[in-house]
């Protein structure tokens, strides 16, 4: 997949051989991988295989010290304010102020942005009803539901006009309606605005056909392509397979299966 | 699809982000009432009570920027002043603490403005409520007899403006060292009474000195000391310059430090994994 560009510097995500270490526990070893343009990029992995230090990474919420990452071309160490304007970011905690109700949650990420309250009111709007929220605009935080509160992550993280959605095990703790709905909602911001996103779970039947996928695992990237070239790269007979025996070496085909 | 290139940020965008960021720390304060009601009685219990009481046993000889005599109540409060916003530093910086275990930090840390400017902003929005506290107490301090000139009400802005960042940035920097939640109360013990007691905010130095020699000195070295005298100085229109260079030297490193703590690349936070540490 992910080297099927030729303009490497302007894709939306760029990681090239990134590694980074707590104390002397490596957490990612020689991560190298891109998202595409208008592509939902899965980033499949067990507990603990690297997917939240990889996002801490990429949203600078701490340094590359081995590696570069690049957003649009902008390298994240150098041009940080540049490449973060371009990004969404969703994270695996919940980040939303609670007593605030979801309009002012919205305009204080706006605030953080630089966006004025005019453009921040119409941008809220539209992202609200883009994720059908605009009904909740008034209500608090606290009275919504775990997919409502996702939904506005995600409202929140459209609001600044983002090219590139990083989610961090956006569907964790939803029920399976509510995930469904949030992976459906996702996928519509793909299809008809051309967004690229990077989701990050260990969920397996996130994964669809059409998506790119990559395989981490205790830090490193063990597969990356299509879906089809991953399945196809071990021999397996679909995504659940291969990625058992990406995981576990000693899984055979059968027990995969 | 058409890629967006980002010019830097214009003055306008930075106070728009300042703007945001003070609107949603005061619109916190003011959902909490409890924490508003608690930020005023601590002060007004010391001042009804411990000063009603300790009138007749502590007295105070003229000193400056005082002319003749005065009320206890009125001595003390300067450092009741300075007690409100060492409190709100490290009850913003216990925020802070709780906002990075919950993961709210992170929304504030991934925001493309230079993390300095947000950590910035966030102390000035910190400041400007502990000034509305102050404020506060003054007016009922007021009926207790405690009356500044008119206009100490004006001068004392600027130094509770040095003062809360001083305070402040203390307290944001206190909350880079504190991994979780549970340890801040340990700030109280180490941090908060001894910077209380060991100033003059309860009584002159020079008294301290009579009885502690050691003490005094510890009193002298103590920032805290010098917010209490920048501010009762400033409530009767006057400065005093050390106090002043002090609060603003302090106020400069603490802020410094605080910024290098939370920086991504050098700072303890990335030590430790990260604002919300989760890997």
């Amino acid at each position: 997949m992910l080297e099927r560009d030729d303009r490497p510097g302007h894709l939306p995500l760029a990681v090239d051989g990134l590694s980074h270490s707590y104390g002397s526990r490596k957490a990612l070893d020689d991560v190298s991988i891109s998202v595409q343009p208008a592509t939902f990029a899965v980033l499949l992995g067990l507990n603990g295989a690297g997917k939240s230090t990889l996002f801490s990474l990429i949203t600078r919420l701490f340094n590359t010290r081995k590696g570069t990452i690049r957003i649009f071309g902008h390298d994240l160490n150098g041009e940080p304010g540049d490449a973060l304007k371009l990004v969404g970011v969703v994270f695996q905690a919940r980040t939303l102020d609670l007593d605030l109700s979801v309009m002012q949650n919205l305009l204080y990420h706006a605030a953080l942005h630089g966006i004025g309250n005019r453009d921040a009111l119409a941008s809220a709007n539209r992202v609200l009803e883009r994720m059908s929220l605009t009904d909740r605009a008034k209500d608090k935080v606290r009275d919504l539901s775990g997919g409502q509160m996702r939904r506005v992550e995600i409202a929140r993280a459209l609001l600044h006009k983002p090219r590139l959605l990083v989610l961090d095990e956006a569907t964790v703790g939803l029920d399976i309606k509510a995930r469904a709905d949030l992976v459906t909602h996702v996928r519509r911001l793909v299809a008809e605005e051309g967004i690229s996103v990077l989701w990050a779970t260990h969920l397996i039947d996130e994964v669809s056909r059409g998506d790119d996928v990559i395989v981490l695992h205790h830090g490193k990237v063990m597969a990356k392509g299509s879906l089809e070239a991953v399945v196809a790269s071990v021999g397996s007979s679909d995504i659940r397979e291969a990625f058992k025996m990406l995981t576990d070496p000693t899984a055979t085909h059968s027990e995969a299966a | 699809m058409t890629l967006t290139t980002s010019p830097g940020f214009s003055l306008r965008q930075y106070g728009i982000c300042l703007k945001g960021i003070v609107w949603r720390e005061n619109l916190r304060f003011l959902h909490q009432r409890e924490r508003f009601v608690s930020a005023l009685v601590r002060p007004l219990v010391w001042l009804f009570i411990f000063a009603a009481g300790f009138r007749q046993v502590l007295g105070v000889s003229i000193i400056p920027p005082y002319e003749t005599y005065v009320l206890y109540e009125v001595y003390i409060t300067p450092g009741l002043i300075a007690m409100i916003q060492l409190f709100n530093g490290m009850q913003s910086s216990m925020s802070m603490v709780y906002d990075r275990e919950m993961g709210n930090m992170r929304t504030l840390l991934v925001s493309p403005l230079p993390r300095w400017y947000l950590l910035l902003s966030k102390l000035i929005a910190g400041t400007l409520v502990s000034i509305l506290q102050v404020y506060t107490y003054l007016a009922i301090a007021w009926f207790w007899d405690v009356e500044p000139p008119i206009i100490g009400y004006i001068a004392v802005l600027p130094a509770l403006v040095l003062s809360g960042l001083m305070l402040g940035a203390l307290g944001m920097l206190l909350s880079s060292l504190i991994k979780q939640l549970e340890n801040f109360s340990g700030v109280m013990n180490f941090v908060i009474f001894p910077m209380f007691f060991a100033s003059s905010a309860l009584y002159p130095l020079w008294r301290v000195k009579e009885s502690s020699p050691l003490l005094y000195r510890v009193c002298e070295f103590n920032p805290f000391t010098h917010a209490v005298e920048l501010i009762r100085f400033a409530l009767y229109a006057k400065l005093d310059w050390s106090s002043l260079a002090v609060v603003v030297v302090c106020g400069l490193l603490f802020m410094v430090a605080a910024i290098v703590a939370y920086d991504p690349s050098r700072g303890l936070i990335a030590l430790r994994g990260g604002p919300g540490g989760g890997q």
